[in-house]
């Protein structure tokens, strides 16, 4: 059990370190490709030679950060079987379908017009390449859309059904899967989360630009179309924030808890907006939960349902089967020893269910298969040890959603101080200072988009799949060992190729910051 | 029941056609490992751009191949991936090399310098080629592992699908899944001098050194391939048909059962020979890649045929026979079958584009003045 647990430890390190140094790169893939597209339809449409050259310089920072990203996705797909064979077994029938879909749908779209981008400025037309340039920024996001559909339907199982004699869930509706709201609230999120990352970065960029006092008319055109763009995705990605937050109150209420470090709950639910968590607290204790916090009344019942008098569970209250309903009335459902017990009767309906079809005994069968469906919405929780195990790390989860939340509103705040600056106080540009916070930004809007993902990822632990399958059923049969040789592996050469991307970065935006674009004549 | 065994023949053909798509487009890893070789920097260069326009042709290839082997076969994703870890671990790992390799190589700030950034692509393209062979193998001379679905009531070891303790290692010192690893090679650095000598232009003497290489890499192809055959031919494989058993000769009965499938298989092996000889005896001959190309297409489709269908056990269990995985007990649901086939009714589409894409793209061929005056370029 020991080695068990080692394995399931070492195997989530894995997946995190892959999924953590993908988002690294995703995210300005996502944003960066619509603001070179935006770029290039400047172009397009002026014929000025200046936007061209600032479109191939923008274009070049891309290429540079999407090969890394690439690399890192393809371990993501694989090692859902190389680590986590028994998960792709019991829904591989239902996740493999958008894996499949996004490849088929997505990547050759983006495989193959990235080329066109990158090599076809001679060889098709202006238009073509203009059309080139926006597919790949268009199969990009549908390759998150496909890529968020999977990942929101483990955390909102629908459109399925548990098939006893396959041991396994089986898809019965595409399109609750396909259209589940908690997938598209993700997609608009990671999405727009990358406009926002994207705008910053290039109005990053652009601020060292003008700290060297290179290229000033370049820099500030670069801001215009980079603040537009990473404002919009700000404010986007606070709506759909917005609706995720409903979402995960609805359907994961312990994240949510976790999210806030809420152990009791109460109607008209106050939301900390600082806080520092007591380390020594334990659900079913009676300690402070905070050692210091700052709050906003009815905070939590307002984010978590729109009605700041709505109840709001905490962590103990879910323990005790005390939940809300979708109009934020409190409800009592079955507390989570009671699932732990619901599970096991699973368990066992599902050893009657195999014995009984084994003897072929149809009537035995379709009593286990009536028992199992009956208690499988607690499958999940049959493996579990004690209802506590249910309860996600919250101060990772706290920590997180909190750095998020508040490096979110310093990056409305910069976007919105970028564009107007760019647009109606371009002298202030010159500003060292104004150049300082711009470059300081970047490092900002990573912790930023990561802490967003390290929210959503440990908040639902330790589910794999919710309520249905715990991360600890869905490993492979591979030793500890082998997945801490394949971990540093990892590490090692992920660390390494960030180095190197950052280096040709670095050298690229230096070299393109040496160029004379004023004397480029349209 | 005759729909889901429609669909699950049907998905077997896709999963077939993207495998042999795959190894075609691995001529890209055929080429890296020419790159070490000794010539100028210029034709370096050469080759490396004529090859980094198609390397993510190639790895999309893969990646659309494992995500269609997820959503139609999920119980061989399970177990082949989860079970010969290793073996599918330094594949990824040759292949996250190559990601990087072609757009950091030529660039300043690089910091581990272009030689080692060819290393890597010399690495994918060595060990890339060999285990994926490798891993084909393991569906022709079985694997080392069992399935109990039961398991997953098991709460101390919930696994179903288990594998021996050297996890896919075994696979790589098999020197019958090793033949079909070197032949894959070899197949791959013919088809890249026949790629190059589409691609390149503007230097006769490149283009003989290519046609030399055709020949040779070629021969050794055909000697390997000639013993996977042999092999194959030979070997036991596991009959599906109520129950299953190791049943001696069974790929030969099913080439002789599955005639359609043998004189597909024979006329790609034509195929490639034509190819593979015209372009190295006659100067003048054109279209090599082509002939090969679609030869190999036909090859592996053919071998992927032969290993699936008929009543056969695609991934035998060398450990326990009646856990060997078929198309029929590892496939997805009729649901799900079907859904994903109204899906693959795009590829068409797919294809088309990519094809009008590439038509335009490579209109001209790469030349020394082309990579002087490139701005962009790997």
């Amino acid at each position: 059990m020991n080695d068990l647990m080692s394995v399931v430890d070492w195997s989530r390190a894995q997946f995190a370190l892959t999924a953590m140094f993908h988002w690294v790169f995703v995210p300005l893939t996502l944003g960066l490709s619509v603001i070179v597209a935006i770029m290039e339809t400047i172009y397009y449409r002026s014929r000025s030679q200046r936007w061209l050259a600032i479109t191939k310089f923008w274009m070049s920072l891309f290429g540079i950060n999407f090969a890394v990203g690439v690399a890192t996705g393809i371990i993501l797909e694989f090692e859902f079987g190389a680590n986590w064979s028994n998960y792709s077994w019991f829904v591989g029938d239902i996740f493999g379908a958008p894996l499949a879909i996004e490849g088929l749908f997505a990547f050759f779209m983006e495989s193959t017009f990235i080329a066109v981008m990158f090599f076809g400025w001679t060889k098709v037309s202006r238009r073509f390449h203009l059309a080139a340039t926006w597919l790949t920024a268009i199969g990009a996001s549908i390759s998150a859309l496909w890529i968020l559909i999977a990942n929101g339907w483990m955390q909102y199982p629908v459109g399925m059904k548990f098939d006893p004699a396959q041991m396994r869930n089986v898809m019965d509706n595409f399109w609750d899967v396909a259209l589940s709201p908690v997938a598209i609230h993700k997609f608009f999120h990671a999405v727009f989360s990358g406009w926002a990352l994207a705008g910053v970065f290039v109005i990053g960029v652009s601020c060292w630009f003008l700290y060297k006092k290179r290229n000033p008319e370049m820099a500030r055109d670069s801001i215009k179309v980079g603040g537009w763009v990473g404002l919009a995705g700000m404010l986007l990605t606070m709506w759909s924030g917005d609706s995720s937050a409903l979402d995960v109150a609805r359907v994961q209420p312990m994240k949510l808890a976790a999210m806030e470090g809420l152990y009791d709950g109460s109607c008209g639910q106050e939301i900390v907006a600082f806080g520092i968590l007591n380390p020594d607290k334990k659900p079913g204790d009676d300690k402070a939960p905070y050692l210091f916090d700052v709050s906003i009344p009815y905070g939590l019942s307002f984010l978590a349902t729109h009605d700041p008098h709505a109840f709001v569970p905490g962590i103990n209250d879910l323990i005790d089967g005390i939940e809300m309903t979708p109009a934020g009335d409190t409800v009592r459902t079955v507390s989570y020893a009671g699932r732990i017990e619901l599970g096991r009767r699973a368990h066992e309906a599902l050893r009657a269910f195999d014995a009984a079809s084994a003897r072929s005994d149809s009537a035995a069968m379709a009593s286990a298969a009536a028992e199992l469906e009956a208690n499988y919405p607690y499958f999940g929780y049959g493996y579990l040890d004690s209802p506590q195990e249910a309860v996600p790390p919250v101060a990772l989860t706290f920590y997180s959603f909190h750095i998020m939340v508040i490096l979110g509103g310093y990056l409305l705040l910069f976007m919105l101080a970028a564009v107007w600056i760019a647009c109606r106080r371009p002298q202030w540009l010159a500003n060292r200072m104004v150049a300082w916070v711009g470059m300081l930004t970047i490092p900002v809007v990573y912790v930023c988009s990561q802490a967003g993902w390290v929210t959503a990822e440990v908040g639902r632990q330790p589910w794999i799949i919710q309520n249905i399958m715990p991360c600890k059923a869905a490993i492979s049969d591979i030793s500890a060992a082998d997945v801490q040789l394949t971990f540093w592996m990892f590490a090692i050469v992920f660390t390494a190729f960030l180095a190197a991307e950052v280096g040709i970065m670095l050298k690229a935006v230096s070299k393109g910051s040496k160029k004379d674009y004023s004397s480029i004549k349209d | 029941m005759q729909q889901l065994e429609y669909l699950q023949n049907y998905w077997w053909l896709l999963v077939a056609v993207l495998g042999a798509a795959l190894v075609f487009l691995l001529f890209v890893q055929g080429g890296q490992t020419m790159l070490l070789e000794r010539m100028s920097d210029l034709r370096r260069s050469m080759m490396v751009n004529a090859l980094g326009r198609k390397w993510e042709l190639t790895f999309t290839t893969l990646v659309v191949f494992g995500g269609a082997f997820f959503a139609s076969f999920p119980l061989f994703y399970s177990t082949s991936f989860g079970g010969a870890y290793w073996l599918w671990m330094l594949i990824l790992f040759s292949f996250i090399l190559q990601a990087v390799s072609y757009e950091f190589r030529s660039k300043s700030g690089n910091i581990f310098g272009t030689g080692t950034y060819d290393l890597f692509l010399f690495i994918n393209g060595s060990v890339g080629c060999i285990l994926l062979g490798v891993a084909v193998g393991m569906m022709f001379f079985g694997a080392q592992f069992e399935v109990t679905r039961t398991n997953l009531l098991d709460g101390a070891s919930p696994v179903i699908s288990r594998w021996a303790s050297t996890h896919g290692l075994e696979a790589i010192a098999d020197w019958r899944c090793l033949v079909l690893g070197v032949a894959v090679l070899f197949l791959a650095r013919t088809q890249a001098s026949l790629y190059f000598l589409s691609a390149i232009g503007g230097d006769r003497q490149f283009a003989d050194s290519q046609r030399r290489s055709v020949l040779v890499n070629g021969a050794v192809f055909v000697v390997f391939f000639l013993l996977f055959l042999f092999l194959l031919l030979t070997a036991d494989g596991v009959s599906a048909d109520g129950v299953m058993k190791w049943t001696p000769n069974k790929y030969l009965w099913n080439f002789i059962d599955l005639w359609p499938v043998a004189i597909l298989f024979l006329l790609g092996v034509v195929a490639v020979l034509w190819g593979v000889l015209g372009t190295a005896l006659f100067a003048r001959f054109k279209g090599g890649i082509w002939y090969s190309g679609i030869g190999t297409v036909m090859v592996v489709i053919a071998l992927f045929c032969v290993a699936g269908y008929n009543s056969t056990a695609y991934y035998p269990s060398l450990i326990d026979v009646s856990s060997s995985l078929t198309i029929r007990n590892s496939s997805s649901s009729l649901f799900t079958l079907t859904v994903m086939s109204w899906v693959s009714v795009i590829t068409p589409v797919v294809i088309a584009y990519i094809a009008y894409v590439w038509r335009k793209m490579d209109a001209g061929r790469i030349t020394p003045r082309e990579m002087e005056e490139s701005s962009h370029k790997y």
